[in-house]
């Protein structure tokens, strides 16, 4: 994931809203714009395209064919998102992840090679040509359909001298009863043509699916890439984690705890030829050990906090937000518990966000809403501070990113300068059957 | 005094039978489990109880449960509770009943050997002993507000002490001030903030602690 998904959750257009006639409009417009991209916009890249490729051999190729793929690239994902945005037909992006390129002659021709190796590139490249008939026809049909059936109603009635003229079953128009029938299959045109529009579009965006939709080989492949991203930060993330703990123990309650030993075996032999000193030792063995104790606390904490094993994530995140010196309104709804590795995952993460906004945010009060749906569990974190949080600022943010990528989890921040800022966190996870607690009922 | 304890970890639980018969409270019984603690503290319906948060058979905050349960059918039993770690949440629901007789404390007190005793017997008699801890991030809580930022810092400390759940007299000792000079204190703390006074030092450190957790 890079900075700009992060920061910006959802890229939508406003939705369908305005006057009724307008939005029944809309696809006929929105057809258009299809259809006329597909001829003056598909047909030239395709050109192009072909024959940069063609001319690779020649060297200006090359240098051609990174640009002009870029450039098809570009709209292509157009497409992609026009048909998000106006049919709901979601195409993810099937290209291979860009590895890093020389700026030399020979970075330019891996970058060539990236380029025509993936299969997506020669995909694309079909998706123009074949894009020029199916696109125009598709495109037209919304707005064609409107015009033809307004034809009968307006135009066609009196044509009725015109010899060579008709209109749909009638061939020619003959005296008033042809007018009549005319004006009649027009009038049912017109809401059949209005009422087929949007699917049309939807058509075209299914499509636009088959040919710039990842193939399953390629959804398999990008997949694979995430996974070995994710377990590789995890696997390196573990590994930290252990050094770390290693190095609080060592450094910490090891060796107070040897200190303590250390103190008390000279108090005991102190205790008879000098009682007093005996005494300043035990002292001190006592306040080891309570230091030993806070630091293992610490330590467990950050490890696995005490009360999401006594409370689960629900106790655990009320418990979070009393313990810190900013107000928090909770709200959470869940039916049951998560794994506990997700809840860790979880809790941890919420854990970062709200230390963000103790540390960063200068807010007077914060939020957490946890609830689960569509099989994610749902996590928003938010202040009404100064906002212009950015995760390419420090180190928290990006480690909430790793942590719930290796349960294929996201994170979302939207934070403007001058607030408020949300973190929006989601998981995807089963929740198990609440517990019953055994314990009061049973005496 | 009769006590009854509640501790898993066989160590622990001698240590602090010994410790508590050394100071002449008498464990009429020492349980290991959440389902015998609530049925030790409802038949003995002992003095005081000293009860560990996470107790088997669930190794989840059972001995909290059990001693809140056991609250509601014996209100008023006071309770302390100790634990590895300290939580706003279970010391809220501790104090929720607000009848005091109610503490919460981190083990490493038991450490210091002659406050845990005394702190022991406040709770017995239905006083409160919140951990140092817990009132140090009630305390945080409200920092940034008006009435307590009007507080001087000596008066400050006295708040804190207070919702520790101290007496006046155990206040001064600690401060190395006379009683005198704490009423003071304290009078001027509860105008700041705007609290009824009150002579009783139960009463008092529960509405400090109430206008705290609010
Ligand atoms: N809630 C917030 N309000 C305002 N700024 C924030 C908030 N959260 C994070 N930031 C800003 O974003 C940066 C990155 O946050 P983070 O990745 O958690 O790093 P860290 O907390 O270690 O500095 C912070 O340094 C801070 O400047
Ligand atoms: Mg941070």
């Amino acid at each position: 994931m890079t900075d700009a998904d992060l920061r910006t959750p959802s890229l939508r257009l406003p939705a369908g809203s305005g006057p009724w006639l307008r939005s029944r409009l809309r696809p006929s417009y929105r057809g258009l714009l299809i259809a006329f991209s597909s001829q003056l916009l598909a047909i030239p890249l395709f050109v192009v395209g072909v024959l940069s490729i063609a001319y690779m051999g020649l060297g200006i190729g090359i240098a051609a064919v990174p640009l002009v793929m870029s450039g098809v690239r570009a709209y292509a994902e157009l497409q992609r998102r026009c048909a998000r945005e106006w049919s709901g037909v979601d195409i993810p992006s099937p290209y291979r992840p860009q590895p890093e390129f020389a700026r030399d002659l020979i970075g330019l021709w891996r970058r060539c090679r990236w380029l025509l190796t993936d299969p997506a590139t020669w995909r694309d490249l079909l998706w123009l040509l074949l894009n020029a008939p199916v696109g125009l026809a598709l495109g037209l049909l919304p707005a064609g359909l409107l015009v033809y059936a307004l034809e009968g109603v307006l135009v066609a009635p009196w044509l009725g001298h015109v010899t060579w003229y008709g209109y749909g079953a009638i061939w020619p128009i003959d005296g008033l009863l042809d007018s009549v029938l005319v004006i009649v299959q027009g009038a049912i045109l017109l809401p059949l043509g209005l009422a087929a529009g949007p699917w049309i579009i939807k058509g075209h965006a299914l499509f636009t699916r088959w040919l710039l939709g990842p193939t399953r080989k390629a959804q398999l492949a990008v997949r694979v890439h995430r996974l070995t991203e994710t377990r590789s930060d995890a696997v390196d993330a573990s590994a930290a984690e252990l050094r770390r703990i290693e190095r609080d123990l060592h450094d910490g309650a090891q060796a107070r705890l040897a200190a303590l030993g250390m103190s008390l075996g000279m108090a005991e032999d102190l205790l008879k030829t000098d009682p007093e000193a005996a005494q300043q030792l035990l002292f001190e063995a006592r306040k080891a050990s309570g230091q030993a104790l806070a630091e293992l606390r610490d330590l467990v904490r950050g490890i696995h906090p005490p009360v999401l094993v006594e409370r689960g994530l629900d106790g655990a995140v009320r418990a979070l937000a009393l313990s810190l010196p900013v107000p928090v309104d909770v709200t959470i709804e869940l039916p049951g518990r998560p794994q506990a590795p997700v809840e860790s995952a979880a809790y941890f993460a919420i854990a970062e966000a709200l230390a963000n906004v103790v540390k960063h945010s200068e807010a007077a009060r914060a939020l957490v809403q946890l609830h689960h749906a569509k099989g994610r569990l749902v996590m928003l974190v938010g202040d009404d501070g100064i906002g212009g949080a950015d995760p390419g600022g420090g180190s928290g943010l990006r480690g909430i990113e790793r942590r719930l990528g290796a349960f294929d989890g996201t994170i979302a921040v939207t934070s403007p300068p001058g607030g408020p800022t949300a973190v929006t966190m989601e998981l995807p996870c089963e929740l198990s059957s609440p517990k019953i607690w055994p314990s009061s009922e049973t005496g | 005094m009769r006590v009854v304890i509640a501790e898993d970890l066989a160590l622990l639980r001698d240590g602090l039978i010994r410790l508590l018969t050394a100071y002449e409270f008498e464990v009429v019984e020492a349980v290991d489990n959440g389902p015998s603690l609530l049925r030790a503290l409802t038949t003995h319906k002992p003095d005081v109880a000293v009860v560990d948060v996470r107790l088997p058979p669930t190794f989840t905050d059972e001995g909290l449960q059990a001693a809140l349960e056991a609250r509601k059918r014996v209100p008023g039993l006071p309770v302390l509770v100790l634990s590895q770690h300290v939580e706003q949440l279970y010391a809220r629901e501790l104090l929720s009943d607000s009848r005091g007789g109610v503490g919460y404390l981190l083990k490493d007190r038991v450490m210091d050997v002659g406050q845990f005793v005394e702190a022991v017997r406040r709770v017995a008699g239905g006083g409160t002993a919140l951990d140092p801890d817990v009132v140090s991030q009630l305390l945080a809580r409200h920092a940034r507000e008006e009435p307590l930022q009007a507080l001087t810092p000596r008066e400050r400390e006295v708040l804190g002490l207070m919702a520790e759940g101290r007496s006046n007299a155990a206040i001064a000792g600690k401060l190395f001030i006379t009683e005198k000079a704490i009423s003071k204190h304290t009078n001027n703390i509860f105008g700041k903030l705007g609290l009824p006074p009150s002579e009783d030092d139960n009463r008092r450190v529960l509405a400090v602690i109430a206008y705290l957790n609010a």
